[in-house]
């Protein structure tokens, strides 16, 4: 019944697996530990690591994005630590103010974010490097490197892909916890409902249909555990008793199934569409949509209420304009 | 391989955790809720209400005595001087002025600030030695062109000096112009909001929407009325967010929702909106008025400390000024839109000194059991006279009623 937890119940304990050689350069730090509680969730052994300079710079641009946005953030109530830690969830790295447009604006009033902005996007991009220059050393594939790109490509939309085409940093998302949420909301108020934008919904179609698909890929997996058939890879070529069962199951089930291969297909494509959705849909809204609500009445997918006989006031005759 | 052994109780305990993760959420509320339909289904137009949270508005203090009858000597023929008040009784007259004392004196004030003597010299009545009594003229004139231009607002049930007051010199809800933010060279920019205030519900919105909103009539819509942008909206995100502040103040101060008022559908929409998106529209204009035309220019009356030590003016110089929740008080209708004005009917009419002769009143409507407006002359900065409103929130209602959601 080991397999029935959602915890995992064995772990291996023996010497370090220091992992194929590298091609190239090999920067592995080769420092390695095993972990009894690590292995509860993940593998129980920590390291080696590579690094090397693309990391490393990754690392440095990252460290100092950070601080820049955290020592703002703690400038802005005055050095008081209490309440830098009362406040954190509510303080911010803002963007400029509309009246810069796209120069470069003074550090007290948002040069700061413009050179957070930069160095985290340099960190995030070098990051990306690695993640694809690993993986050829690894002779694997570019998935995980262009699924990630993916993520990337709705993070520049929203920081600087959508504010040069509007002209103005003010556009651009703060660095913070709640004012980035409030930023969201309020993103969605000026554009007239988010919602209505086709976009933001074929985003959520992928978002949720990306959990449904890892909650039935988890499970299956998981359920037949106890055939080995976690061991995947093995299986796509050697199908043993745990595959023919978890197709069969689905089969049953929906009359379908996916194939040990397709279903991680159907995964990758998934989330990588979430966020290239949505952030196209983001890079049309302001630029070349207006009124998302609008746009919906006039192609007639805004559900029509009944009106409540509430006018406008500033249509009334005798108001304040 | 190393096979851990796998008692039954830590996997209760840990399933047991998990299911009440839920509960270390700070915007869980325990206790039974209330949710009442107030829109078509399908938006979500509902107000939920925590019934252990919930409590009964306060109950306005009766009146000194009742008001049995409009008839007598005019005040103006005892009192030469007045300015306001002239063209009611002399008892009527005499009941206000004590309801009023109940209204905002406090009780605890000293021998030379009680009762009378909050506004009045007593050795000469007619005096303005007190800068109490020329706040209380402002005011006066004040609440009548609430009660009498305002209707779109405070309906038939109309506002007293209680309304704010509550037995208070100060009213409890107030706000004043803030300061410039202090200087922190060139770090900690805070782009006026992210701070946890309850002005803003504690949201990181920007966190002066008195300023903005409630004294300059700056501009609160920021959706375009194209599907295209065509240049002519100069609202950008921080504008939204700062309309989204001011909504803030407006959902705490009533208590409600964001569905109180719109179908959140689209927000900027009249027709699916509730006709409670007019009435605090109209708030909102009233609001501006009574600060920047009754409160303002008593910047250089009010001393910058009180009697009691208090400030009567905000850090910049300004008087203390009003807004949604100086009168609502956490509740839609203001104690619970008991109207006052029964025995206080000069409150709804408007008489000046030397006035030309009384025009009919410009109440468009008059609630059954309201006493009808002897005069009428309108005050000198008329905005609406409500009639216009009126008609359309009647005919709203009368929407409204016929759309309520059926029971089942």
């Amino acid at each position: 019944m080991g397999y029935q937890n959602i915890f995992t119940q064995v772990q291996l304990a023996g010497p370090a697996e220091a992992g194929v050689p590298s091609r190239g350069s090999d920067a592995r730090i080769n420092a390695t530990t095993n972990n009894y509680w690590l292995g509860k969730v993940l593998h129980a052994q920590i390291g080696p690591l590579y690094l090397g300079p693309l990391g490393l710079a990754s690392l440095v641009c990252g460290f100092l994005a950070f601080e820049i946005i955290g020592l703002n953030m703690w400038a802005s109530v005055g050095w008081d630590p209490v309440q830098f830690v009362r406040q954190l969830f509510w303080l911010a790295l803002e963007p400029p103010p509309a009246k810069y447009g796209l120069q470069i604006p003074p550090l007290a009033e948002g040069g700061w974010w413009l050179i957070a902005g930069f160095f985290l996007t340099v960190s995030i991009l070098l990051w990306w490097a690695r993640t694809y220059r690993r993986a050829r050393a690894l002779g694997m594939g570019t998935h995980v490197a262009w699924a990630f790109a993916s993520a990337i490509f709705l993070y520049l939309v929203l920081g600087f892909i959508r504010p040069v085409l509007m002209g103005s940093w003010a556009e651009a998302v703060p660095f913070g916890i709640f004012p980035h949420l409030d930023w969201t909301a309020a993103f969605s108020i000026r554009y007239g409902n988010l919602f209505y934008n086709p976009f933001h919904a074929l985003s959520i179609v992928f978002l949720y249909g990306s959990t449904l698909l890892f909650a039935m890929h988890g499970a299956t997996i998981l359920a037949v555990g106890r055939y080995g058939g976690e061991r995947e890879l093995e299986q796509i070529t050697d199908r043993g008793t745990a595959t023919e069962r978890a197709a069969l199951f689905w089969r049953w089930t929906m009359g379908f199934n996916a194939t040990m291969e397709s279903i991680h297909r159907w995964a990758w494509w998934f989330a990588v569409l979430t966020t290239l959705t949505g952030g196209i849909g983001i890079l049309l809204t302001g630029t070349v949509v207006d009124n998302w609500y609008l746009f919906a009445v006039e192609h007639g997918y805004a559900r029509p209420y009944p009106p409540t006989g509430a006018v406008d006031p500033l249509t009334l005759p005798g108001v304040p304009q | 391989m190393t096979g851990h052994s796998n008692p039954i109780g830590p996997r209760l305990l840990a399933l047991g955790a998990i299911a009440a993760l839920p509960l270390t959420l700070a915007a869980c509320e325990l206790g039974p809720k209330q949710s009442q339909q107030l829109g078509p289904r399908g938006p979500a137009m509902e107000q939920v209400t925590n019934l252990n949270l919930v409590k009964p508005p306060a109950a306005p203090p009766a009146s000194a005595y009742a008001l049995t009858s409009r008839d007598g000597q005019k005040a103006r023929e005892v009192y030469p001087e007045l300015q306001v008040l002239g063209d009611i009784s002399v008892d009527e007259f005499g009941l206000l002025m004590a309801n009023m004392t109940a209204w905002v004196v406090p009780a605890d004030a000293p021998p030379e600030q009680a009762g009378c003597n909050y506004c009045h010299n007593p050795e000469n009545m007619a005096s303005y030695e007190k800068y109490t009594k020329s706040v209380a003229l402002n005011m006066l004139k004040m609440t009548q062109n609430i009660n009498v231009n305002w209707q779109s607002h405070v309906k038939q049930t109309g506002v007293t000096c209680y309304t704010c007051h509550r037995g208070k010199g100060i009213p409890e809800y107030s706000w004043s112009l803030k300061p410039e933010p202090v200087s922190r060279g060139m770090t900690g920019y805070r782009a006026g909001q992210n701070e946890p205030l309850a002005v803003v519900g504690y949201s990181s919105l920007p966190n002066d929407p008195n300023g903005t909103f409630f004294l300059e009539p700056n501009e609160i819509r920021v959706n375009s009325k194209q599907i295209h942008p065509n240049g002519e909206n100069p609202a950008d995100i921080k504008a939204a967010e700062r309309t989204y502040g001011l909504m803030m103040r407006v959902s705490g101060a009533l208590g409600v929702n964001c569905t109180f008022c719109h179908n959140t559908q689209n927000f900027a929409e009249w027709t699916h909106s509730r006709v409670q998106k007019q009435t605090a529209w109209f708030g909102i204009r009233m609001v501006r008025q009574a600060n920047s035309d009754y409160i303002q220019p008593l910047a250089s009356v009010f001393p910058a400390k009180g009697w009691d030590g208090q400030a009567r003016l905000g850090p910049l110089g300004d008087p203390l000024k009003v807004n949604c929740q100086t009168c609502h008080q956490g509740y839609s209708k203001p104690l619970g839109g008991v109207s006052m004005l029964a025995d206080n009917p000069s409150l709804r009419e408007v008489w000046r000194a030397g006035a030309p002769a009384p025009a009919p009143t410009p109440v468009a409507v008059i609630a059954a059991g309201a006493v009808a407006t002897p005069t009428g002359v309108a005050v000198a900065k008329v905005v609406a006279t409500g009639a216009a409103a009126e008609a359309v929130v009647a005919k709203a209602d009368a929407v409204r009623d016929a759309m309520a959601p059926a029971t089942n």
